[in-house]
């Protein structure tokens, strides 16, 4: 086993490990912490699978300023839970097996995908520029453009329906 | 190298345990961290196809994924808070009316 697949089992690991923290911590903060963990550790996934940039945007802005803005949430609404984690009602237990039936589908839908050998690891030049910023600008703004564009007003909209349903008086 | 359906069996269960979460935890602010994880799970499965196929469209379908997701989250959590002054509460079980 090289390298590349130890570590691609450790962080799978320890992913699915605080993956199901998040869900099973009965402190929000303890939750957030954990996913902040998670993505770390899909960020290191993401170096596996060769895309540096999308690893480096993942650490700056989930880990960074999502989860930030999360737990600004946390601390301002200082929620104290009690009761029970989970209660099983009927709803509940349908949810829960629906998860568990969609993983069952997806895995029997995985095995099913044709295994692709990578044949375009052969050209050098193609390695060298696959996730490197440079390529990944120059088809941003060229192919991707309209896209682009579309998101930073999607930001925008973002930004001021925020401000307008949190305030409590404009 | 990894074999992409080691990545995708990864990317299903994190997305199982992200729906999980959702459905079964009455903390709305945590049901949302669980939709980050889901999200996170589609941005896996890009990253994986793209490794495996060359094509680096689906970093940039990840790239636009995590702004969405910024998005997404500035929105939620405004709506988290506007609901926790009108009713005192952020769990899901207490919060059925559309009324104010």
């Amino acid at each position: 086993m090289s390298i590349e697949q130890v570590l691609f089992y450790v962080f799978a690991v320890a992913i699915v490990a605080s993956a199901s923290a998040v869900v099973f911590l009965r402190n929000p903060v303890g939750s957030a912490m954990s996913l902040v963990a998670c993505f770390f550790f899909l960020a290191g996934v993401y170096v596996l699978l060769w895309a540096h940039t999308i690893a480096a945007l993942q650490v700056l802005v989930y880990a960074g300023a999502i989860m930030v803005l999360f737990l600004f949430v946390i601390m301002l609404l200082s929620l104290t839970d009690t009761g029970p984690l989970v209660q099983l009602t009927p709803s509940r237990a349908a949810g829960a097996l629906a998860a568990v039936a969609v993983f069952s589908a997806l895995i029997v839908a995985l095995k099913k995908l044709p295994d692709v050998a990578p044949g375009w690891t052969a050209d050098p030049s193609q390695v060298a520029r696959f996730g490197t910023i440079q390529y990944l600008g120059e088809v941003l703004y060229t192919k991707w453009l309209f896209p682009f564009e579309a998101v930073s007003l999607l930001l925008l909209v973002a930004i001021v329906g925020a401000v307008v349903v949190a305030k409590p008086r404009i | 190298m990894i074999p992409t359906s080691h990545s995708l069996i990864l990317a299903a269960a994190l997305f199982a345990i992200g729906m999980l979460g959702v459905l079964v935890r009455r903390n709305a602010l945590v049901a949302f961290m669980c939709v980050e994880l889901m999200l996170n799970a589609a941005n896996l499965t890009f990253l994986a196809f793209a490794r495996e196929r060359g094509d680096v469209t689906g970093h940039l379908s990840a790239f636009f994924i995590i702004a969405v997701a910024a998005a997404e989250a500035a929105v939620g959590l405004a709506i988290v808070i506007a609901v926790f002054r009108a009713r005192g509460t952020v769990n899901i079980e207490e919060i059925q009316s559309m009324k104010h």
